[in-house]
């Protein structure tokens, strides 16, 4: 029979000639927290890149190169994200993104910066800015910019005198707790508790009968998503009946699904969220849902937007080397309306910091409910 | 008669030679794991003395690399002091530290240095962690700087592998004269036959304490290169989890053979590297590995080897076979 | 007053889960000279052997629990001792213990990797809420846990002075050589030690769940602190286990709320050098004579 044997020479040669028709590619490397106390956060930044990089490449790529990602596993460790790195600089990647964690941010960024490749990362510890490092670069608020607004809402909305502290030690809680602890002094509110919990920890009952018998009007929790978790049972079991308030991590739909109704009348600081009135954000939401099955965090909208600001950047500057690219990313503003995947309209500072809208949020009947707006630091 | 020159010292300074023009190729990454992998083996090297020569379980050799690691920093930064200075410092330190340590463990029971060590690994991580105004706490230690050798900067990737490279084969060649000395005879003698060590005179605990120390000190040395090697230094590498790690790449490789220790650290270091490929897997298949090693040979690689030129020694000699030689 | 009740009680319900953990690993210490480096993961895993029945094939909790039940106790009771040490353990005890020490290794990254990164919320097998006792808030969950583990440990115990088989297995781990020449089928008694440790690690596991949360990494402190317990209560009697457990449990839970929560890890290990400083033996253990 002809026909088949002349199929396998058709196929042959289309085989053989790909090759020569296959496009040049822009290869980005992605080193995030696959393992370790960070999975859940670098699991939901990796795919929120996946999904930035499959709508990118659907619209023809990034000046008509297509994005070829790389993902490591930094391990939430130091030492195993600075080789990761390392690596996807020797593959010629001419960007990096990620860690989420700010402990192997802080170990890797050098890195980068000695090779002149811009690091864009989801961590939030106030220090990753403060190293005179310019090839670093945010996708989500400095922890220094939230927390007065934080403070402020406790000493205007909730009303609190006294607040119980309740930070995990490692270097994203502890400089959450360090940029807190000022903020509350200078309005007056005295810090009735100052917890400190391990990394990783399970067992939360000693801490929070401790914040029970410390009898302050309100309770502020740092910790990482599935701590919160933990301490938001363990809280409801010790009978801690006062204002629990916090940022992005404590009101997270992974820790509602955890928390189940412990985490119901839980306020806090939002940064980004699929929940927020912003339609973009909603529809980032719908699109993870339908391809991961879950719904995202905070973290799934960080690594969608740190895609789209190389794009919008290689096009402004119609260029693809890495040193353009960390200029460009320098104090550039991006809107919606220029870029669609950037979600929400940024701020760059000549730092790397980010500026934009944040919101406050209540958890009510198992979901997140946006309450107020909160404009930029510098519109 | 001529002495035989012993196999390991020969082992040694080949291997070094080899090693020294072999990355010349490799890119960054591959030049930091080698690196990676020598300071893991100089930590290993103190532990095998401790484990297999004087036969002590310790669980802090991470803590002592923890050690020597914010001690080196702390000097080059904080004191500008010179890198050869912090060495000395950081080993010397640490085997003031397993004296201190081993002496009131010892005295109590022979195998509850363990414990001791267990207490200790946990104690060394947490102050680390928590006293900020000393190690930068959570924050870590950044910006370490590579130390200059007869006035070159080692910023390099080769440079700085090079002189991982040398300073590791100087504490090898130490610890080699050690071993073959009457005090290295001394430790084993502890490790084959206590009872009849005692009866011969040997003081164990004061040999027990030595042979401690210098391994606790040996990972001072460790900490010393990890500090520059890495530029970051935070708690997190100096957990108990890592004075584990240590203990089974000790095992693996060999435990009591001098050689072991490199053995085992490349197995630790490379083996996830090479099973890269394999994706999130490489965990699981290094695990499955090293059990299956174990259940062949709980002698380790070195074991393995041994038996393997046993065996061909004894298909060339019909003679009488020699046992396995342990070094 | 109350907080310390609290603190109390919250310290009990850890520590019945630390001595469950610590009991089955100084049987299994008694019996065959295992360190079980491993144990903290097996207190991890049953409970996401049941998950991947509810969740991955959507099985009805009293099917998972039974099927991941019986998978456990075969696999990491009957088969760890077959596979995992009956071969390595003429060669001593440190290889055996790195090997152990490697398959926690390989279970909790298997169970990363086939069942998921991510905690996942276990259901409570025993009542939640809260009663008022002595004017403190005391927790349900808490007492249950308690209450269940000192039974298994009581039905244990009498097994094992009650029962001829007990008695046998008893007999076995305090001198096997003994039990050998005596006719007692030292193999079998040995198998029975490892069975009952992994049933021990199973009722542990659907126990802590709930509060821990379902995660491959669950197993990282549950086996440093079953350690610890055994050692402290005395290796070499059950009933050291139980009062270790409890005394880690309280010691942490008071330590985190009286002592500063950044060093609580560290007063559990203090208190363990403090004990083989002066009670080698364990709180609760028999003074060991050295044989010639």
């Amino acid at each position: 029979m002809k026909a088949p044997v002349s199929a396998l020479a058709v196929l042959a040669a289309l085989a053989l000639g790909l090759p020569a028709q296959a496009q040049e590619k822009v290869k980005i490397v992605n080193v995030s927290e696959l393992s370790g106390p960070g999975a859940t956060a670098g699991t939901n930044w990796r795919n929120g890149i996946d999904l930035a990089v499959a709508d990118v490449n659907a619209k023809g790529g990034i000046l008509g190169k297509q994005i070829e990602i790389v993902h490591y596993d930094g391990q939430t460790n130091p030492g195993a994200t600075r080789a990761a790195i390392q690596r996807g600089i020797d593959e010629k990647a001419v960007a990096v993104l990620g860690p989420v964690f700010s402990g192997p941010i802080m170990a890797s960024m050098q890195i980068s910066q000695r090779a002149g490749v811009p690091q864009i990362v989801g961590g939030e510890a106030a220090n990753l800015t403060k190293q005179g490092n310019p090839y670093i670069f945010r996708t989500s608020l400095n922890q220094a910019d939230a927390m007065p607004k934080l403070a402020n809402y406790f000493r205007d909305e909730v009303k609190a005198k006294s607040v119980a502290v309740v930070w995990v030690n490692n270097d994203f809680g502890k400089g959450g707790r360090d940029a807190m602890l000022p903020e509350l002094e200078r309005r007056g509110i005295k810090v009735a508790a100052d917890v400190s919990t391990e990394q990783g920890q399970a067992d939360f009952a000693a801490d929070a009968i401790k914040v029970k018998n410390a009898n302050a009007d309100a309770v502020f929790v740092y910790l990482n998503e599935e701590e919160s978790a933990r301490f938001l049972r363990a809280a409801k079991q010790a009978g801690v009946d006062k204002p629990i308030v916090g940022e992005t991590t404590l009101l997270g739909a992974k820790v509602i699904e955890l928390a189940g109704d412990a985490a119901n009348g839980v306020k806090g600081h939002v940064g980004l969220s699929v929940d927020a009135p912003v339609p973009a954000f909603q529809e980032f939401g719908q699109k993870y849902q339908q391809k991961f099955g879950s719904k995202p965090d905070h973290n799934g909208l960080k690594g969608y937007i740190a895609v789209h600001m190389i794009k919008e950047v290689a096009e402004r500057t119609g260029k693809l080397d890495s040193e353009t690219l960390a200029k460009g990313l320098r104090g550039a503003r991006i809107k919606p309306s220029e870029e669609p995947g950037i979600l929400i309209d940024t701020k760059w500072t000549e730092t790397g910091d980010v500026d934009r809208e944040s919101f406050l949020a209540e958890v009510v009947a198992g979901k997140q409910v946006i309450k107020t707006t909160l404009p930029m630091i510098n519109p | 008669m001529m002495r035989r020159i012993d196999p390991n010292l020969i082992a040694v300074l080949l291997g070094a030679g080899i090693l020294w023009f072999l990355p010349a190729g490799f890119g960054n990454y591959g030049l930091y794991v080698m690196a990676l992998w020598l300071v893991m083996a100089v930590a290993a090297l103190g532990l095998n003395l401790t484990l297999g020569y004087a036969g002590q379980i310790s669980l802090a050799q991470a803590a002592f690399l923890g050690i020597g690691a914010y001690a080196t920093s702390l000097l080059t930064v904080s004191a500008g002091l010179p890198w050869w200075s912090a060495l000395l410092v950081s080993g010397g330190l640490c085997f003031l530290v397993g004296i201190l340590l081993g002496f009131p463990a010892l005295r109590v029971q022979h195998h509850y240095l363990a414990f001791v060590t267990l207490a200790f690994a946990t104690l060394v991580h947490l102050v680390a962690r928590n006293e900020q105004w000393l190690t930068g706490g959570v924050y870590g230690f950044a910006n370490i700087p590579r130390p200059s050798a007869f006035g070159v900067k080692l910023t390099g990737a080769l440079d700085f592998y090079r002189f991982v490279l040398a300073v590791t084969l100087v504490l090898t060649l130490a610890l080699w004269w050690l071993v073959r000395s009457p005090w290295g005879r001394a430790f084993q003698a502890l490790r084959e036959n206590p009872v009849r060590a005692a009866s011969l005179g040997v003081d164990i605990r004061a040999y027990t304490l030595l042979a401690f120390a210098i391994g606790a000190a040996y990972g001072g040395f460790a900490g010393a290169l990890y500090a520059p090697l890495v530029e970051f230094i935070d708690p997190g590498p100096f957990a108990l989890s890592a004075s584990l790690m240590l203990l089974l790449m000790v095992i693996v490789g060999g435990s009591g053979y001098f050689l072991g220790p490199f053995l085992g650290a490349l197995v630790s270091i490379a083996l996830p590297e090479w099973l890269r490929f394999t994706g999130g897997l490489y965990l699981i298949l290094y695990a499955a590995v090293v059990i299956a090693l174990l259940a062949l040979c709980p002698q380790g690689l070195s074991g393995l080897m041994a038996r393997g030129l046993a065996a061909l020694r004894a298909r060339r000699r019909p003679a009488p076979a020699l046992d396995g030689e342990r070094p | 007053m109350d907080q310390l009740l609290q603190l109390i009680l919250s310290g009990l319900a850890t520590g019945a889960i630390y001595a469950l953990a610590a009991i089955g690993f100084t049987l299994v210490w008694q019996t065959s000279q295992v360190i079980n480096f491993a144990q903290g993961e097996f207190v991890m895993l049953p409970a996401i052997l049941v998950l991947a029945g509810t969740m991955g094939l959507g099985w009805p909790l009293w099917l998972a629990i039974l099927v991941a039940s019986a998978l456990f106790l075969l696999v990491f009771g009957l088969g760890f001792k077959r596979i995992v040490v009956d071969p390595m353990i003429r060669h001593g005890v440190l290889p055996l213990a790195i090997a152990t020490m490697a398959l926690a290794i390989l279970m909790k990254e298997g169970a990363k990797d086939a069942f998921s990164a991510e905690a996942h919320p276990f259901p409570a097998l025993v009542p939640t809420g809260n009663l008022q006792l002595l004017g403190a808030n005391v927790s349900l969950r808490d007492v249950s846990i308690v209450v269940v583990a000192v039974i298994v440990i009581v039905a244990l115990q009498l097994f094992v002075t009650r029962t001829r088989l007990g008695r046998t297995m008893q007999a076995t781990a305090q001198n096997p050589t003994v039990a050998r020449i005596l006719g007692v089928p030292v193999e079998r008694m040995i198998a029975l030690t490892f069975l009952i440790n992994a049933g021990l690690a199973v009722v542990a596991s659907f126990l802590v769940s709930p509060i821990y949360l379902a995660k491959f990494s669950n197993g990282e402190v549950i086996g440093l602190a079953a350690f610890i317990a055994a050692i402290v209560g005395g290796f070499n009697q059950v009933r050291g286990a139980l009062v270790g457990g409890f005394v880690v449990g309280l010691v942490d839970n008071l330590a985190a709320a009286y002592v500063s929560t950044a060093y609580r890890t560290a007063v559990p290990l203090a208190l363990l050098v403090l004990v083989i400083l002066f009670k080698p033996e364990g709180l609760a253990g028999r003074k060991e004579e050295r044989t010639v």
